[in-house]
């Protein structure tokens, strides 16, 4: 098909997508039987890798002592960067690594150099796991030590400005307006200090690869990871092999949360000791070394400077971050943007500042910059509001904005006053004390607060193919991943209901890169493109099935035009004689047809307003076709009850709001928000990976010291969905929850604590000390 | 160059070779450290009776749902790394191989155990339940079936722990109050934060009234 059909306007009947159903994927998981990446036990001669990192952040290797661990049995090989086979190209030089695509600017083992604590420096390769382990424990490294910069707030640490961001995706310098001017010429002028705490994503399954070389030239690897494309092509442009040549698959994936958005050196080196030794090798990251392998949401301070009227009105934000980056790359997350598009405000300016420490590279970790971001700027609206004493809720409608203030677009669609008035309701807001510190449950003191919610809907495109049988069953594939997020449900739903089959009928396959080729799971994309992808390959499919009809003598919609037909529960017939027509089965059959294939592409974000643009509008006036903002907006509500002798916080009441778009499965998009709010409770109150300022090495590298919230930090939640149809985004309409469902979360809780306490803590987590040691206003 | 050889892959067995053995004691101080030594002797002395041999490659017997299974392994092997990497039951999942997360959660003799924590040899002789023998034949125990009706988890990595903790929390008695269920299964970490459906799960199973 030439162009994309707007999915409200084509198929306006709702059957199944939207409907709660059980995962489709959930029976395997029960009973044990989805198999992650490490759990390919029997390719032929299957051996164990496993990491030797560094215990230093900085120095150089001398040398190694291999002598106990080559005495141990079963020992296959000890790798390191003396021995290591060169690969075609690394990340270490700057523009490979942009062909290569992968976010680390460097790869271990490509010289002596160490450069963070945790830095692979050799992988020991055994018959056994224990094997491995004890050689790797025996294997000595010598080391010339030097000593270490631990973060920006080393005093010896140097800002810079960093001309390109994210290798240009984020601008570090945004001016709108006069800002400082406004600041200055504020009646209300507040200027606070924001700190977030280094945070790791520790998905439950630790990063695993298995790899597995089928011939000298050819492999597949097993690997944990929120994109197949991506892998690929970073493996085969490093290997210098061409992308079919390297097969990358993840049928489950046990967690991601960005942490497995790229491809990271262990995953490299694993199959580079699978090329060494021969054999197919397993690797599987201990949680120790999660903590140095896959990046980190980075130590960061963000100050933000709010200037507003008497009656609330912003009229500056100022923004400014300072965060530590690895010595190779200028990551940070964006902060600033949810800051600029949030609220509606005439002057806004932001700026970042890095330094470059001994720490691997900071990476996406869920709602990237937003989540931060939000955290600044919504505790700084609960500010707004208290010393104005209005009404957390009222000062956000009253900066309402009513399109996007960063770039002056309207909104493809936006329902957070619905957001806002029906987490109130459900929350009973209303009946919030306005005063803070007083209201009491016993001797707990017991606060709520709440805060905006907002993620964008990035560009993204993707490709599905759909195979109908005649017998009235259908394969349908796209090479995405299912992070746990539902994908493989959702997209059987999308598919069922397009092909009108009963969802047991269907089969959705995903995680492979001999399939239709996906974007990453992260950013939100995954469920806007893949079901954009799936819902036009069955559009392709049935395009097919009516040319043959009209063509077949036999078939009652003989000779009709193409564009008269159309398909409905799966059945072709006339639109203005629906009367008219045969169902596929009958159809394929008289055509001796076995089955019938259709390609779709779905586009995602701004790429598919454009397409429907371009098809829609005059030719010559296509360039003033409105373009839209497109961002997902919702609001979170919690109540805490803070012990004031002991500091302790617990979340003991959660209400969510959301519009999203269209939301493909009630059941599982409830799951996901519930998760992302987990998640930033967790930011909030307990989670900080502590790096030692001397050594720059974790001190709490393990899952019993990095607190991650655990049952029974955790009440009943409750979250709902504002019905929304935006037919901007793409041809299904949806935009996505995995990262708005974060955002705002630790400005809630932190808005919560300061309604509890009088106390507003701006460094996360809020731990008990913090609130002990702030002092009520 | 390092100084170092590689052998042969091809001349290697597929699996855990028998030579350069090491006494059990000496193996179990090296790996596990002193303070495990002492229990650990009087174990060995013990299950001499149940295997030969203590030290190196042995054979091992694991009674893993209701079948008796035989493994070459050493004395340091894991029970964990027994059913994942030997027995290839990789529905019991490796987060931390610390005790600190509950993803290898498995029953022993009815107890629910951190399998990362415990040692094969030590195993042996008791009844082991993993999730791959909680269901009968196709048809799941209810605590499966009321994790997929109530949605209690995402990406399914955490899931067997949890199912396996939970049936013992039901049988323990700790799943009278929502507020117990949530003590007695903060041992099990679900970072997809399906916490609150986990509770409405076992509280459905406690609910129905049944009786493991």
């Amino acid at each position: 098909m030439d162009t994309e059909p707007k999915f409200f306007e084509t198929n306006p009947t709702a059957g199944v997508v939207g409907k709660p159903l059980n995962r489709v994927d959930g029976r395997d998981k029960v009973m044990g039987r989805a198999k992650y990446s490490a759990e390919f036990n029997n390719l032929p001669g299957l051996v164990h890798a496993v990491l030797k990192t560094s215990d230093v952040a900085k120095g150089r290797i001398t040398g190694f002592d291999t002598t106990a661990a080559l005495k141990q049995p079963g020992v296959l090989a000890i790798i390191t960067h003396q021995n290591i086979p060169k690969l075609a190209k690394t990340p270490n030089d700057a523009e490979d690594k942009r062909a290569i695509g992968v976010h680390m600017g460097y790869l271990p083992l490509t010289d002596d150099q160490i450069y963070y604590a945790g830095q692979p420096v050799a992988v020991v390769v055994a018959d056994t796991l224990e094997r491995a382990q004890y050689a790797a424990a025996l294997l000595k490294v010598q080391v010339a030590v030097e000593k270490p910069l631990a973060s920006y707030e080393d005093p010896k640490a140097r800002l810079f400005d960093p001309t390109k961001l994210q290798e240009g995706k984020t601008a570090p310098h945004v001016v709108r307006g006069s800002a400082q001017a406004a600041f200055a010429a504020a009646p209300i002028q507040l200027t606070h200090k924001y700190t977030h705490a280094i945070n790791h994503h520790n998905p439950m399954e630790p990063g695993a690869t298995t790899a597995h070389w089928e011939a000298p030239d050819r492999l597949t690897v097993y690997e944990s990871t929120q994109g197949v494309t991506r892998t690929q092509k970073a493996l085969s442009t490093m290997l210098g092999l061409s992308a079919e040549q390297v097969r990358v698959v993840t049928k489950f994936l046990g967690g991601g949360f960005g942490c497995k958005g790229s491809c990271w050196p262990h995953t490299v080196l694993t199959v580079q000791a699978a090329k060494f030794v021969g054999r197919p090798v397993k690797l599987a990251l201990t949680r120790p070394q999660m903590f140095t392998s896959m990046g980190h949401r980075e130590d960061q301070t963000q100050t933000l400077r709010l200037g507003a009227t008497n009656d609330g009105k912003l009229t500056a934000l100022i923004h400014e971050k300072t965060s530590t980056t690895s010595p190779w790359d200028n990551y940070a997350e964006s902060n600033s943007k949810i800051v600029n598009m949030l609220y509606e405000c005439p002057n806004f300016e932001a700026s970042y500042q890095l330094a470059r420490a001994n720490v691997m590279t900071s990476t996406y970790t869920r709602a990237p910059g937003e989540a931060p971001g939000s955290f600044a700027l919504e505790s700084s609206m609960d500010d707004l509001a208290y010393q104005l004493g209005i009404d957390p809720i009222e000062i956000r409608l009253r900066n309402y904005a009513e399109k996007d203030p960063s770039s002056g677009q309207p909104w493809s669609s936006k329902s957070l006053k619905q957001c806002y008035a029906r987490g109130a309701e459900l929350f009973g807001w209303s009946k919030r004390n306005p005063k803070a510190g007083v209201t009491r449950n016993g001797r707990l003191l017991v606060g709520w607060g709440m805060a905006t919610a907002s993620y964008p809907v990035h560009n993204s495109q993707g490709m599905a193919r759909a195979r109908l049988y005649a017998d009235g069953h259908a394969v349908v594939q796209s090479g995405a991943t299912d992070l746990g997020t539902g994908t493989y449900t959702v997209m059987t739903q999308v598919a069922a209901e397009a092909l009108g089959l009963p969802v047991e009928k269907v089969r959705f396959e995903l995680g492979d890169t001999k399939l239709p080729t996906a974007p990453n799971s992260g950013g939100s994309v995954a469920a806007g493109t893949v079901s954009s992808s799936v819902y036009m390959a069955v559009q392709d499919l049935w395009q097919k099935l009516i040319k043959v009809a009209v063509l077949d003598k036999k078939s009652p919609l003989h000779r009709a035009k193409t564009a008269d037909v159309e398909v409905k529960d799966g059945r072709l017939q006339l639109k203005d004689n629906p009367k008219k027509g045969e169902d596929f089965a009958t159809l394929m059959k008289r055509a001796d047809m076995a089955d019938v294939e259709g390609n779709g592409q779905g586009r995602y974000g701004s790429g598919y307003e454009d397409a429907q643009t371009a098809a829609n509008a005059n030719p010559a006036k296509k360039d003033e076709a409105p373009h839209h903002s497109m961002h997902a907006f919702g609001a979170h509500f919690c109540e805490v009850q803070v012990d004031p002798d002991l500091g302790t916080v617990r979340v003991t009441r959660w209400v969510s709001v959301h519009g999203a778009g269209r939301i493909l499965n009630a059941k599982t998009a409830r799951s996901q928000i519930i998760g992302g709010s987990i998640f930033g409770i967790g930011a909030a109150l307990m989670e900080a990976t502590v790096r030692d300022q001397k050594l720059a090495r974790y001190t709490n590298a393990s899952l019993a010291d990095y607190h991650i919230p655990v049952n029974a930090d955790i009440p009943d939640m409750t979250v709902e969905f504002v019905e929304e149809h935006d037919p901007y985004i793409n041809a299904m309409g949806v935009k996505g929850i995995g990262e708005i469902s974060m955002v705002g979360v630790t400005a809630a809780v932190a808005n919560a604590v300061f309604h509890a306490t009088g106390k507003r803590v701006r460094e996360l987590p809020i731990t008990p000390d913090k609130i002990l040691g702030t002092k009520a206003v | 160059m390092t100084d170092h050889s590689t052998p042969d892959p091809a001349a290697l067995p597929n699996g855990p070779n028998h030579d350069g053995r090491r006494s059990f004691i000496k193996q179990a101080t090296g790996f596990l450290g002193l303070a495990l030594a002492p229990p650990l002797i009087s174990q060995a002395e013990r299950l001499t009776a149940i295997s030969k041999k203590v030290e190196g490659v042995t054979e091992m017997r694991l009674k893993v749902n209701g079948a008796v299974r035989t493994i070459q392994a050493e004395p340091r092997v894991t029970l964990l790394d027994a059913l994942r990497e030997r027995l290839d039951l990789t529905g019991s999942k490796k987060g931390c191989d610390h005790g600190q997360c509950g993803a290898c959660t498995v029953l022993v003799d009815g107890r629910r155990v951190n399998s990362c924590l415990t040692l094969a040899v030590m195993a042996q002789g008791k009844e082991i339940t993993t999730v791959e023998g909680l269901a009968n034949g196709e048809e799941l125990h209810p605590l499966q079936q009321a994790f997929i009706d109530h949605d209690g988890f995402q990406c399914g990595y955490c899931t067997p722990g949890q199912i396996m903790s939970g049936v013992a929390c039901l049988k323990e008695g700790h799943a009278k109050t929502d507020g117990d269920i949530r003590e007695w299964m903060s041992g099990n970490l679900c970072r997809c934060g399906a916490y609150p459906n986990i509770v409405a799960a076992i509280r459905q199973v406690e609910k129905s009234g049944f009786k493991s």
